[in-house]
Protein backbone atom coordinates (compact mmCIF):
# COMPACT_ATOMS: atom_id res chain seq x y z
CA UNK A 1 0.00 0.00 0.00
CA UNK A 2 2.43 2.40 0.87
CA UNK A 3 5.89 1.96 -0.41
CA UNK A 4 8.76 4.11 1.32
CA UNK A 5 12.54 3.98 -0.86
CA UNK A 6 15.60 5.82 0.44
CA UNK A 7 13.72 8.59 1.76
CA UNK A 8 16.07 11.26 3.62
CA UNK A 9 15.62 14.85 4.96
CA UNK A 10 18.28 16.77 5.95
CA UNK A 11 17.90 20.46 7.90
CA UNK A 12 21.23 22.01 6.96
CA UNK A 13 24.15 20.23 7.84
CA UNK A 14 21.73 17.58 10.39
CA UNK A 15 20.54 14.38 9.28
CA UNK A 16 16.79 14.00 10.32
CA UNK A 17 16.10 10.80 8.24
CA UNK A 18 18.38 8.88 6.43
CA UNK A 19 17.71 6.61 3.41
CA UNK A 20 15.50 5.07 5.39
CA UNK A 21 12.84 2.58 3.22
CA UNK A 22 9.98 0.14 4.35
CA UNK A 23 6.50 -0.93 2.82
CA UNK A 24 3.43 -1.17 4.34
CA UNK A 25 0.69 -3.39 4.10
CA UNK A 26 -2.59 -3.03 3.31
CA UNK A 27 -4.95 -4.08 6.56
CA UNK A 28 -1.62 -4.09 8.94
CA UNK A 29 -0.84 -2.02 12.07
CA UNK A 30 2.78 -0.47 11.66
CA UNK A 31 4.61 0.32 15.11
CA UNK A 32 7.39 2.77 14.64
CA UNK A 33 9.22 3.28 17.82
CA UNK A 34 12.41 4.59 18.31
CA UNK A 35 13.99 7.47 21.21
CA UNK A 36 13.18 11.12 21.09
CA UNK A 37 14.53 12.80 18.18
CA UNK A 38 15.07 9.79 16.38
CA UNK A 39 13.27 11.13 13.31
CA UNK A 40 9.48 9.23 13.87
CA UNK A 41 7.77 12.98 13.20
CA UNK A 42 9.56 13.92 10.91
CA UNK A 43 9.31 10.70 8.72
CA UNK A 44 5.45 11.39 9.26
CA UNK A 45 5.71 14.90 7.98
CA UNK A 46 7.45 13.49 5.01
CA UNK A 47 5.21 11.27 4.17
CA UNK A 48 2.09 13.49 4.55
CA UNK A 49 3.39 16.35 2.77
CA UNK A 50 3.92 18.73 5.50
CA UNK A 51 7.79 18.63 4.48
CA UNK A 52 9.48 17.93 1.60
CA UNK A 53 11.93 15.28 1.15
CA UNK A 54 15.77 16.16 0.00
CA UNK A 55 15.88 12.56 -1.44
CA UNK A 56 14.10 9.45 -2.21
CA UNK A 57 10.63 8.42 -3.32
CA UNK A 58 7.19 7.68 -1.60
CA UNK A 59 4.59 5.81 -2.96
CA UNK A 60 0.99 5.18 -2.01
CA UNK A 61 -0.96 2.77 -3.89
CA UNK A 62 2.03 2.75 -7.01
CA UNK A 63 1.47 6.58 -7.36
CA UNK A 64 4.24 9.02 -6.36
CA UNK A 65 3.42 11.38 -3.15
CA UNK A 66 6.41 12.84 -2.25
CA UNK A 67 6.86 16.04 -2.75
CA UNK A 68 2.84 16.49 -3.13
CA UNK A 69 1.04 19.39 -0.77
CA UNK A 70 -0.54 18.24 2.55
CA UNK A 71 -3.79 18.82 1.32
CA UNK A 72 -3.53 16.50 -2.18
CA UNK A 73 -1.62 13.99 0.16
CA UNK A 74 -4.91 13.60 2.30
CA UNK A 75 -7.60 14.08 -0.38
CA UNK A 76 -5.75 10.83 -1.56
CA UNK A 77 -6.62 9.41 1.21
CA UNK A 78 -3.85 9.37 3.71
CA UNK A 79 -4.34 11.14 6.99
CA UNK A 80 -2.40 11.75 10.12
CA UNK A 81 -3.09 13.33 13.34
CA UNK A 82 -0.10 15.57 15.64
CA UNK A 83 1.90 14.67 18.27
CA UNK A 84 0.94 17.48 20.12
CA UNK A 85 -2.53 18.07 19.30
CA UNK A 86 -3.85 20.97 17.06
CA UNK A 87 -7.40 21.41 17.53
CA UNK A 88 -9.04 24.80 16.01
CA UNK A 89 -10.69 25.92 19.27
CA UNK A 90 -12.94 28.41 18.21
CA UNK A 91 -14.78 25.98 16.71
CA UNK A 92 -16.81 23.59 18.52
CA UNK A 93 -15.89 19.97 18.18
CA UNK A 94 -18.34 18.91 15.76
CA UNK A 95 -17.37 21.44 13.34
CA UNK A 96 -13.39 20.41 13.66
CA UNK A 97 -14.37 17.17 12.61
CA UNK A 98 -16.99 18.00 9.90
CA UNK A 99 -14.88 20.48 8.36
CA UNK A 100 -12.30 17.40 8.33
CA UNK A 101 -14.53 15.07 6.63
CA UNK A 102 -16.22 18.06 4.08
CA UNK A 103 -12.56 19.25 2.88
CA UNK A 104 -11.00 15.82 3.10
CA UNK A 105 -12.91 14.57 0.59
CA UNK A 106 -13.59 17.89 -1.14
CA UNK A 107 -16.18 17.69 -3.66
CA UNK A 108 -17.32 14.21 -2.87
CA UNK A 109 -19.50 14.64 -0.18
CA UNK A 110 -22.37 17.06 0.82
CA UNK A 111 -22.21 19.40 3.77
CA UNK A 112 -25.43 16.85 5.25
CA UNK A 113 -22.90 13.83 4.32
CA UNK A 114 -19.87 15.21 6.21
CA UNK A 115 -21.80 15.76 9.43
CA UNK A 116 -23.00 12.90 9.27
CA UNK A 117 -19.52 11.33 9.35
CA UNK A 118 -18.01 14.01 11.67
CA UNK A 119 -20.99 12.20 14.56
CA UNK A 120 -19.39 8.85 13.74
CA UNK A 121 -16.00 9.90 13.76
CA UNK A 122 -16.68 11.51 17.22
CA UNK A 123 -18.86 8.41 18.40
CA UNK A 124 -16.07 6.02 17.69
CA UNK A 125 -13.59 7.87 19.84
CA UNK A 126 -16.47 8.48 22.39
CA UNK A 127 -16.84 12.44 22.50
CA UNK A 128 -19.68 14.43 22.62
CA UNK A 129 -21.30 14.90 19.18
CA UNK A 130 -24.08 17.59 20.47
CA UNK A 131 -22.68 20.40 18.35
CA UNK A 132 -21.74 22.38 21.43
CA UNK A 133 -18.70 21.36 23.17
CA UNK A 134 -15.80 23.01 22.59
CA UNK A 135 -11.80 22.01 22.54
CA UNK A 136 -11.45 24.18 25.41
CA UNK A 137 -12.71 21.72 28.11
CA UNK A 138 -11.00 18.55 26.90
CA UNK A 139 -7.86 17.54 28.79
CA UNK A 140 -5.07 15.79 27.31
CA UNK A 141 -6.88 12.35 26.36
CA UNK A 142 -9.73 14.10 25.05
CA UNK A 143 -7.75 16.16 22.41
CA UNK A 144 -5.85 12.96 21.34
CA UNK A 145 -9.46 11.89 20.70
CA UNK A 146 -10.31 14.82 18.80
CA UNK A 147 -7.15 14.71 16.62
CA UNK A 148 -7.89 11.09 15.85
CA UNK A 149 -12.00 11.63 14.81
CA UNK A 150 -10.63 14.84 12.67
CA UNK A 151 -8.41 12.23 11.10
CA UNK A 152 -10.92 9.11 10.05
CA UNK A 153 -13.32 11.92 9.53
CA UNK A 154 -11.29 12.56 6.24
CA UNK A 155 -12.04 8.79 5.20
CA UNK A 156 -8.36 7.65 4.69
CA UNK A 157 -6.94 4.47 3.88
CA UNK A 158 -4.04 5.31 5.48
CA UNK A 159 -3.95 6.67 9.25
CA UNK A 160 -0.74 7.77 10.40
CA UNK A 161 -0.69 7.83 14.34
CA UNK A 162 1.59 9.95 15.85
CA UNK A 163 2.82 8.79 19.33
CA UNK A 164 -1.06 9.47 20.36
CA UNK A 165 -1.27 8.10 23.45
CA UNK A 166 1.51 10.98 25.09
CA UNK A 167 0.45 12.15 28.25
CA UNK A 168 -2.14 9.83 29.07
CA UNK A 169 -1.92 7.86 31.97
CA UNK A 170 -2.63 3.77 32.06
CA UNK A 171 -6.00 3.38 31.37
CA UNK A 172 -6.19 6.07 28.73
CA UNK A 173 -3.46 4.47 26.98
CA UNK A 174 -4.93 1.30 26.54
CA UNK A 175 -8.90 2.56 25.72
CA UNK A 176 -6.93 4.81 22.85
CA UNK A 177 -5.02 1.37 22.10
CA UNK A 178 -8.26 -0.54 21.60
CA UNK A 179 -9.47 2.29 19.82
CA UNK A 180 -6.99 2.44 17.05
CA UNK A 181 -7.21 -1.63 16.97
CA UNK A 182 -10.74 -0.56 16.70
CA UNK A 183 -10.28 1.77 13.78
CA UNK A 184 -8.37 -0.97 11.64
CA UNK A 185 -11.21 -3.87 12.52
CA UNK A 186 -14.49 -1.79 11.90
CA UNK A 187 -12.87 0.62 9.23
CA UNK A 188 -10.47 -1.48 7.48
CA UNK A 189 -7.76 1.12 7.86
CA UNK A 190 -4.14 0.34 7.25
CA UNK A 191 -2.49 2.46 10.36
CA UNK A 192 1.81 3.26 10.70
CA UNK A 193 1.41 4.05 14.96
CA UNK A 194 4.22 6.14 16.64
CA UNK A 195 4.83 5.50 19.75
CA UNK A 196 8.02 5.89 22.08
CA UNK A 197 6.20 3.93 25.39
CA UNK A 198 6.50 0.49 23.95
CA UNK A 199 4.18 -1.52 26.34
CA UNK A 200 0.78 -0.73 24.50
CA UNK A 201 2.12 -0.36 21.41
CA UNK A 202 4.13 -4.17 21.24
CA UNK A 203 0.83 -6.11 22.26
CA UNK A 204 -0.98 -4.74 19.63
CA UNK A 205 0.95 -4.36 16.28
CA UNK A 206 1.88 -5.97 13.31
CA UNK A 207 4.87 -5.33 12.90
CA UNK A 208 7.14 -2.70 14.27
CA UNK A 209 9.96 -0.88 12.77
CA UNK A 210 13.08 0.98 15.21
CA UNK A 211 14.27 4.29 14.18
CA UNK A 212 17.57 5.79 16.06
CA UNK A 213 19.38 9.09 14.87
CA UNK A 214 16.90 8.66 11.65
CA UNK A 215 17.99 5.08 10.81
CA UNK A 216 15.84 2.06 10.38
CA UNK A 217 17.80 -0.02 12.43
CA UNK A 218 15.34 -2.87 12.67
CA UNK A 219 12.17 -4.29 11.55
CA UNK A 220 9.74 -7.17 12.54
CA UNK A 221 7.37 -8.89 14.44
CA UNK A 222 6.89 -7.24 18.26
CA UNK A 223 8.61 -10.29 19.50
CA UNK A 224 11.50 -10.37 17.65
CA UNK A 225 12.49 -6.45 17.62
CA UNK A 226 12.14 -6.83 21.47
CA UNK A 227 15.03 -8.85 21.63
CA UNK A 228 17.29 -7.01 19.04
CA UNK A 229 20.05 -6.31 20.65
CA UNK A 230 20.43 -2.94 18.67
CA UNK A 231 16.98 -2.01 19.70
CA UNK A 232 17.92 -2.99 23.67
CA UNK A 233 21.58 -0.60 23.27
CA UNK A 234 19.19 2.62 21.37
CA UNK A 235 16.36 2.38 24.66
CA UNK A 236 18.68 1.24 27.53
CA UNK A 237 22.41 2.23 26.42
CA UNK A 238 25.39 -0.03 25.61
CA UNK A 239 25.56 -0.93 29.25
CA UNK A 240 22.56 -2.64 29.37
CA UNK A 241 23.49 -5.75 28.69
CA UNK A 242 26.74 -5.62 30.60
CA UNK A 243 25.23 -5.52 33.55
CA UNK A 244 22.19 -7.75 32.73
CA UNK A 245 21.07 -10.28 35.29
CA UNK A 246 21.43 -12.97 32.67
CA UNK A 247 23.16 -13.68 29.23
CA UNK A 248 19.63 -13.42 27.73
CA UNK A 249 18.35 -9.80 27.23
CA UNK A 250 15.00 -9.06 28.66
CA UNK A 251 13.95 -6.82 25.95
CA UNK A 252 12.63 -3.20 26.89
CA UNK A 253 9.40 -2.51 29.01
CA UNK A 254 6.90 -5.23 27.40
CA UNK B 1 -34.85 29.51 27.43
CA UNK B 2 -37.22 27.37 25.98
CA UNK B 3 -37.07 26.27 22.34
CA UNK B 4 -40.30 28.38 21.94
CA UNK B 5 -38.46 31.40 23.12
CA UNK B 6 -35.81 30.98 20.83
CA UNK B 7 -38.24 30.73 18.05
CA UNK B 8 -40.05 33.82 18.83
CA UNK B 9 -36.77 35.50 19.63
CA UNK B 10 -35.99 34.58 15.59
CA UNK B 11 -39.43 35.68 14.38
CA UNK B 12 -39.19 39.03 16.47
CA UNK B 13 -35.26 39.38 14.72
CA UNK B 14 -37.39 38.95 11.11
CA UNK B 15 -40.08 41.26 11.98
CA UNK B 16 -37.65 43.76 13.14
CA UNK B 17 -35.50 43.21 9.98
CA UNK B 18 -38.75 43.25 7.43
CA UNK B 19 -39.64 46.21 9.06
CA UNK B 20 -36.48 48.08 8.38
CA UNK B 21 -35.93 46.97 5.05
CA UNK B 22 -40.01 48.16 4.70
CA UNK B 23 -38.32 51.79 6.48
CA UNK B 24 -35.30 52.20 4.07
CA UNK B 25 -37.58 51.07 0.97
CA UNK B 26 -40.35 54.60 1.42
CA UNK B 27 -38.11 56.44 3.21
CA UNK B 28 -37.12 58.71 -0.46
CA UNK B 29 -41.01 59.22 -0.07
CA UNK B 30 -41.07 60.90 3.79
CA UNK B 31 -39.43 64.18 2.20
CA UNK B 32 -35.99 64.20 3.39
CA UNK B 33 -33.63 67.15 2.73
CA UNK B 34 -31.17 66.48 -0.05
CA UNK B 35 -28.39 66.45 2.58
CA UNK B 36 -30.03 64.03 4.23
CA UNK B 37 -30.40 61.63 1.39
CA UNK B 38 -27.15 62.49 0.90
CA UNK B 39 -25.56 61.09 3.91
CA UNK B 40 -27.88 57.67 3.86
CA UNK B 41 -26.47 56.92 0.31
CA UNK B 42 -22.92 57.70 1.64
CA UNK B 43 -23.55 55.41 4.78
CA UNK B 44 -24.92 52.64 2.60
CA UNK B 45 -22.19 52.84 0.24
CA UNK B 46 -19.95 52.79 2.38
CA UNK B 47 -20.91 50.19 4.76
CA UNK B 48 -21.36 48.20 1.66
CA UNK B 49 -18.08 48.41 1.37
CA UNK B 50 -16.88 47.90 4.94
CA UNK B 51 -18.63 44.83 4.86
CA UNK B 52 -16.47 43.31 1.92
CA UNK B 53 -13.66 44.09 3.57
CA UNK B 54 -14.93 42.68 6.61
CA UNK B 55 -15.64 39.59 4.65
CA UNK B 56 -12.03 38.45 4.83
CA UNK B 57 -10.97 40.92 7.71
CA UNK B 58 -13.29 38.73 10.23
CA UNK B 59 -11.31 35.54 9.14
CA UNK B 60 -7.88 36.52 9.70
CA UNK B 61 -7.02 38.28 6.47
CA UNK B 62 -6.25 41.76 7.68
CA UNK B 63 -5.71 43.90 4.49
CA UNK B 64 -4.69 47.49 5.06
CA UNK B 65 -4.78 47.92 1.44
CA UNK B 66 -8.18 48.05 0.17
CA UNK B 67 -8.05 51.17 -1.10
CA UNK B 68 -6.28 49.99 -3.82
CA UNK B 69 -9.84 47.65 -4.90
CA UNK B 70 -11.73 50.66 -4.54
CA UNK B 71 -9.44 52.86 -6.41
CA UNK B 72 -9.62 50.17 -9.22
CA UNK B 73 -13.37 49.71 -9.83
CA UNK B 74 -13.52 54.09 -9.05
CA UNK B 75 -10.96 54.87 -11.65
CA UNK B 76 -11.76 52.10 -14.40
CA UNK B 77 -15.52 53.30 -14.61
CA UNK B 78 -14.58 56.53 -15.09
CA UNK B 79 -11.61 56.54 -17.48
CA UNK B 80 -13.43 54.07 -19.68
CA UNK B 81 -16.34 56.55 -19.87
CA UNK B 82 -14.54 59.90 -20.50
CA UNK B 83 -11.42 58.48 -22.93
CA UNK B 84 -13.63 55.50 -24.67
CA UNK B 85 -16.94 56.37 -24.12
CA UNK B 86 -17.83 52.85 -22.61
CA UNK B 87 -20.95 52.96 -20.05
CA UNK B 88 -20.62 52.37 -16.46
CA UNK B 89 -22.77 49.33 -17.12
CA UNK B 90 -19.57 47.23 -18.52
CA UNK B 91 -16.89 50.11 -17.10
CA UNK B 92 -18.16 48.96 -12.88
CA UNK B 93 -17.25 45.17 -13.89
CA UNK B 94 -14.03 46.03 -15.92
CA UNK B 95 -12.85 47.43 -12.99
CA UNK B 96 -14.06 44.64 -10.39
CA UNK B 97 -12.12 42.40 -13.15
CA UNK B 98 -9.46 43.71 -12.48
CA UNK B 99 -9.79 44.45 -8.86
CA UNK B 100 -9.81 40.44 -8.81
CA UNK B 101 -7.05 40.28 -11.02
CA UNK B 102 -4.83 42.06 -8.41
CA UNK B 103 -6.05 40.27 -5.62
CA UNK B 104 -4.78 37.12 -7.19
CA UNK B 105 -1.29 38.72 -8.85
CA UNK B 106 -0.86 39.88 -4.52
CA UNK B 107 -2.64 37.11 -2.80
CA UNK B 108 -1.52 34.11 -4.33
CA UNK B 109 2.94 34.60 -3.72
CA UNK B 110 1.50 36.00 -0.36
CA UNK B 111 -0.76 33.03 0.36
CA UNK B 112 1.64 30.20 -1.24
CA UNK B 113 4.32 31.31 0.41
CA UNK B 114 2.67 31.87 3.75
CA UNK B 115 2.51 35.54 4.33
CA UNK B 116 0.12 36.21 7.26
CA UNK B 117 -0.48 38.39 9.87
CA UNK B 118 1.05 41.30 10.07
CA UNK B 119 3.41 40.71 7.02
CA UNK B 120 0.39 40.24 5.00
CA UNK B 121 -1.84 43.40 6.54
CA UNK B 122 2.21 45.40 5.37
CA UNK B 123 1.98 44.05 1.58
CA UNK B 124 -1.39 45.35 1.56
CA UNK B 125 -0.60 48.55 3.00
CA UNK B 126 2.04 48.86 0.71
CA UNK B 127 -0.32 47.46 -2.26
CA UNK B 128 -3.16 50.38 -1.75
CA UNK B 129 0.14 53.20 -1.91
CA UNK B 130 1.40 52.06 -5.48
CA UNK B 131 -2.00 52.24 -6.85
CA UNK B 132 -2.46 55.45 -5.45
CA UNK B 133 0.65 56.94 -6.88
CA UNK B 134 0.00 55.16 -10.20
CA UNK B 135 -3.24 57.15 -10.22
CA UNK B 136 -1.15 59.85 -9.44
CA UNK B 137 1.53 59.21 -12.23
CA UNK B 138 -1.04 58.61 -14.93
CA UNK B 139 -2.01 62.36 -14.53
CA UNK B 140 -2.23 62.72 -18.15
CA UNK B 141 -5.90 60.86 -17.98
CA UNK B 142 -6.32 60.72 -14.61
CA UNK B 143 -5.86 64.64 -13.55
CA UNK B 144 -3.30 63.31 -10.49
CA UNK B 145 -3.97 64.46 -7.24
CA UNK B 146 -6.76 66.77 -8.83
CA UNK B 147 -8.64 64.23 -9.46
CA UNK B 148 -11.25 63.43 -12.32
CA UNK B 149 -14.85 64.09 -13.23
CA UNK B 150 -16.97 61.60 -15.87
CA UNK B 151 -18.40 63.52 -18.59
CA UNK B 152 -22.05 64.78 -18.15
CA UNK B 153 -24.64 62.80 -20.21
CA UNK B 154 -27.56 64.32 -21.52
CA UNK B 155 -28.98 66.12 -19.47
CA UNK B 156 -27.80 64.60 -15.97
CA UNK B 157 -30.38 61.44 -15.97
CA UNK B 158 -29.71 58.47 -17.70
CA UNK B 159 -29.87 54.74 -17.07
CA UNK B 160 -26.49 54.56 -19.71
CA UNK B 161 -24.21 56.88 -18.15
CA UNK B 162 -25.34 55.85 -14.67
CA UNK B 163 -25.43 59.50 -13.62
CA UNK B 164 -29.02 61.05 -11.97
CA UNK B 165 -30.11 64.31 -10.91
CA UNK B 166 -31.98 62.86 -8.21
CA UNK B 167 -30.96 61.40 -5.24
CA UNK B 168 -33.78 58.91 -5.40
CA UNK B 169 -31.82 56.57 -8.02
CA UNK B 170 -29.06 56.24 -6.46
CA UNK B 171 -30.48 55.93 -2.66
CA UNK B 172 -32.33 52.44 -4.18
CA UNK B 173 -29.32 51.53 -6.08
CA UNK B 174 -27.23 52.14 -3.11
CA UNK B 175 -29.97 50.65 -1.29
CA UNK B 176 -30.05 47.42 -3.39
CA UNK B 177 -26.17 47.06 -3.19
CA UNK B 178 -26.02 47.19 0.37
CA UNK B 179 -28.59 44.64 0.88
CA UNK B 180 -26.94 42.19 -1.46
CA UNK B 181 -23.60 42.98 0.31
CA UNK B 182 -25.65 41.72 3.96
CA UNK B 183 -26.70 38.80 1.63
CA UNK B 184 -23.16 37.72 0.71
CA UNK B 185 -21.83 38.06 4.09
CA UNK B 186 -24.88 35.89 5.20
CA UNK B 187 -23.96 33.31 2.96
CA UNK B 188 -20.29 33.42 3.23
CA UNK B 189 -21.09 33.26 6.94
CA UNK B 190 -22.97 29.91 6.43
CA UNK B 191 -20.75 28.29 4.02
CA UNK B 192 -17.93 25.47 4.28
CA UNK B 193 -15.52 27.99 3.27
CA UNK B 194 -15.88 29.84 6.48
CA UNK B 195 -15.11 27.16 8.58
CA UNK B 196 -12.01 26.24 6.31
CA UNK B 197 -10.81 30.53 6.36
CA UNK B 198 -11.75 29.97 10.86
CA UNK B 199 -9.06 26.62 10.70
CA UNK B 200 -6.74 27.76 8.25
CA UNK B 201 -6.45 31.39 10.41
CA UNK B 202 -6.01 28.97 13.55
CA UNK B 203 -3.38 26.52 12.19
CA UNK B 204 -2.41 26.69 8.76
CA UNK B 205 -0.43 23.22 8.89
CA UNK B 206 -2.99 20.83 10.60
CA UNK B 207 -5.40 22.72 8.22
CA UNK B 208 -4.05 21.46 5.03
CA UNK B 209 -3.29 18.41 6.80
CA UNK B 210 -6.98 17.64 6.76
CA UNK B 211 -7.45 18.48 2.88
CA UNK B 212 -7.94 22.32 3.29
CA UNK B 213 -6.76 23.59 0.09
CA UNK B 214 -5.31 26.92 2.07
CA UNK B 215 -4.02 28.60 -0.90
CA UNK B 216 -7.35 28.68 -3.17
CA UNK B 217 -9.52 29.19 -0.20
CA UNK B 218 -7.58 32.33 0.78
CA UNK B 219 -7.65 33.35 -2.92
CA UNK B 220 -11.52 32.58 -3.04
CA UNK B 221 -12.30 34.98 -0.21
CA UNK B 222 -9.94 37.31 -0.86
CA UNK B 223 -11.10 37.66 -4.52
CA UNK B 224 -14.54 38.08 -3.45
CA UNK B 225 -13.73 40.68 -1.02
CA UNK B 226 -11.86 42.94 -3.52
CA UNK B 227 -14.68 42.42 -6.26
CA UNK B 228 -17.59 43.90 -3.95
CA UNK B 229 -14.69 46.26 -2.94
CA UNK B 230 -14.47 47.74 -6.57
CA UNK B 231 -18.00 47.40 -7.05
CA UNK B 232 -18.44 49.40 -4.22
CA UNK B 233 -15.51 51.55 -5.63
CA UNK B 234 -17.41 52.50 -8.94
CA UNK B 235 -20.91 53.28 -7.31
CA UNK B 236 -19.34 55.83 -5.39
CA UNK B 237 -17.66 57.25 -8.48
CA UNK B 238 -21.09 57.39 -10.36
CA UNK B 239 -22.33 58.91 -7.11
CA UNK B 240 -20.10 61.40 -6.16
CA UNK B 241 -19.31 61.81 -10.11
CA UNK B 242 -16.33 63.10 -8.70
CA UNK B 243 -13.00 61.17 -8.12
CA UNK B 244 -9.48 62.18 -6.90
CA UNK B 245 -6.71 59.87 -5.19
CA UNK B 246 -7.06 60.63 -1.47
CA UNK B 247 -10.59 59.67 -1.35
CA UNK B 248 -11.07 56.68 -3.33
CA UNK B 249 -7.56 54.97 -2.28
CA UNK B 250 -4.23 55.01 -0.69
CA UNK B 251 -3.41 54.89 2.77
CA UNK B 252 -6.18 57.00 4.13
CA UNK B 253 -8.98 55.15 2.69
CA UNK B 254 -7.60 51.87 3.54
CA UNK B 255 -7.17 52.69 7.37
CA UNK B 256 -10.69 54.30 7.49
CA UNK B 257 -12.08 51.32 6.36
CA UNK B 258 -10.39 49.36 8.77
CA UNK B 259 -11.30 51.76 11.58
CA UNK B 260 -14.95 51.98 10.81
CA UNK B 261 -15.48 48.08 10.99
CA UNK B 262 -13.75 47.73 13.82
CA UNK B 263 -15.59 50.54 15.12
CA UNK B 264 -18.69 48.86 14.16
CA UNK B 265 -17.63 44.84 14.80
CA UNK B 266 -16.26 42.55 12.27
CA UNK B 267 -17.97 39.39 13.11
CA UNK B 268 -21.53 40.32 12.74
CA UNK B 269 -23.27 41.16 9.58
CA UNK B 270 -24.52 44.84 10.68
CA UNK B 271 -21.39 45.38 12.64
CA UNK B 272 -19.68 47.54 8.93
CA UNK B 273 -22.95 48.73 9.00
CA UNK B 274 -22.91 50.39 12.07
CA UNK B 275 -19.50 51.38 11.48
CA UNK B 276 -20.44 53.33 8.81
CA UNK B 277 -23.16 55.08 10.45
CA UNK B 278 -20.85 55.88 13.58
CA UNK B 279 -17.45 57.28 11.52
CA UNK B 280 -20.09 59.06 8.74
CA UNK B 281 -22.12 60.66 11.35
CA UNK B 282 -19.38 61.86 13.53
CA UNK B 283 -17.26 63.16 10.69
CA UNK B 284 -20.49 65.05 9.61
CA UNK B 285 -21.14 66.25 13.06
CA UNK B 286 -16.73 67.43 13.55
CA UNK B 287 -17.31 68.94 9.95
CA UNK B 288 -20.33 70.94 10.62
CA UNK B 289 -19.23 71.96 14.43
CA UNK B 290 -15.87 72.98 13.27
CA UNK B 291 -16.11 73.16 9.80
CA UNK B 292 -12.20 74.44 8.02
CA UNK B 293 -10.89 76.17 10.99
CA UNK B 294 -8.91 72.52 12.41
CA UNK B 295 -8.45 70.86 9.04
CA UNK B 296 -7.55 67.16 10.19
CA UNK B 297 -9.24 66.91 13.27
CA UNK B 298 -11.61 64.24 12.50
CA UNK B 299 -8.20 62.16 11.53
CA UNK B 300 -7.19 62.74 14.56
CA UNK B 301 -10.45 61.69 16.56
CA UNK B 302 -10.53 59.03 14.58
CA UNK B 303 -7.15 57.87 15.76
CA UNK B 304 -7.89 58.72 19.06
CA UNK B 305 -11.48 56.95 18.96
CA UNK B 306 -9.61 53.67 17.15
CA UNK B 307 -6.33 52.95 20.02
CA UNK B 308 -9.61 53.24 22.62
CA UNK B 309 -11.63 50.58 20.58
CA UNK B 310 -8.53 48.44 20.27
CA UNK B 311 -8.15 48.44 24.09
CA UNK B 312 -11.96 48.38 25.02
CA UNK B 313 -14.29 47.62 22.40
CA UNK B 314 -12.27 44.85 20.62
CA UNK B 315 -15.65 43.43 18.91
CA UNK B 316 -16.89 46.83 18.07
CA UNK B 317 -20.05 48.53 19.14
CA UNK B 318 -22.70 46.21 17.88
CA UNK B 319 -20.54 43.07 18.81
CA UNK B 320 -20.06 44.18 22.33
CA UNK B 321 -23.56 45.63 22.95
CA UNK B 322 -24.51 41.89 21.38
CA UNK B 323 -22.57 40.42 23.99
CA UNK B 324 -23.85 42.40 26.80
CA UNK B 325 -27.22 41.35 25.20
CA UNK B 326 -26.48 37.78 25.39
CA UNK B 327 -24.66 37.95 29.05
CA UNK B 328 -28.22 39.37 29.97
CA UNK B 329 -30.03 36.82 29.00
CA UNK B 330 -28.25 34.28 30.22
CA UNK B 331 -28.45 36.25 33.87
CA UNK B 332 -32.21 36.02 33.33
CA UNK B 333 -31.94 32.28 32.56
CA UNK B 334 -30.27 31.79 35.51
CA UNK B 335 -32.61 33.77 37.86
Amino acid sequence: MLVVDGITKNFGGFVAVNGVSFEVRAGEILGLIGPNGSGKSTLFNLISGALRASAGSVKFDGQEIAGMPPDRVCHLGVARTFQIPRPFGSLSLMENVALSAFFGQEGKVTRPQAWRQAEEALALVNLPTDGVATPENLGAAGLKKLELARALATQPRLLLADESLGGLDEAEMDQAADMLDRVRRERGVTIIWVEHIMGVLMRLVDRVMVLDHGELIAEGLPREVAADRRVIEVYFGRDYEAHGESGQPAGPEI
Amino acid sequence: MSLGAVNTGLTGARALQAAGIGVLLILPFLGGSDYFMHILIQVLIWAFIYTSWALMGRLGLVSLGHGAFMGIGAYTVVLLWNFLGITPWLGIPIGVVLAVLLALVIGFPCFRFRIVGHYFALVTLALGEVVRLTIIALRDHTGGSLGLTPNRFGDGTSWYALQFADKEYFYYIALAVWLAGLGIWVLVDRSMMRYALIAVGEDEGAAASLGIRVTVQKLRITALSAALTALGGGLYAQYLTYVNPSIVSGVTVSLHIVFAVIVGGMFTAFGPTVGALFTITLSEILRISFGAQIIGLDLSIYGLLLILFIIFLPKGILGSLQDLAAKRAREAKAD
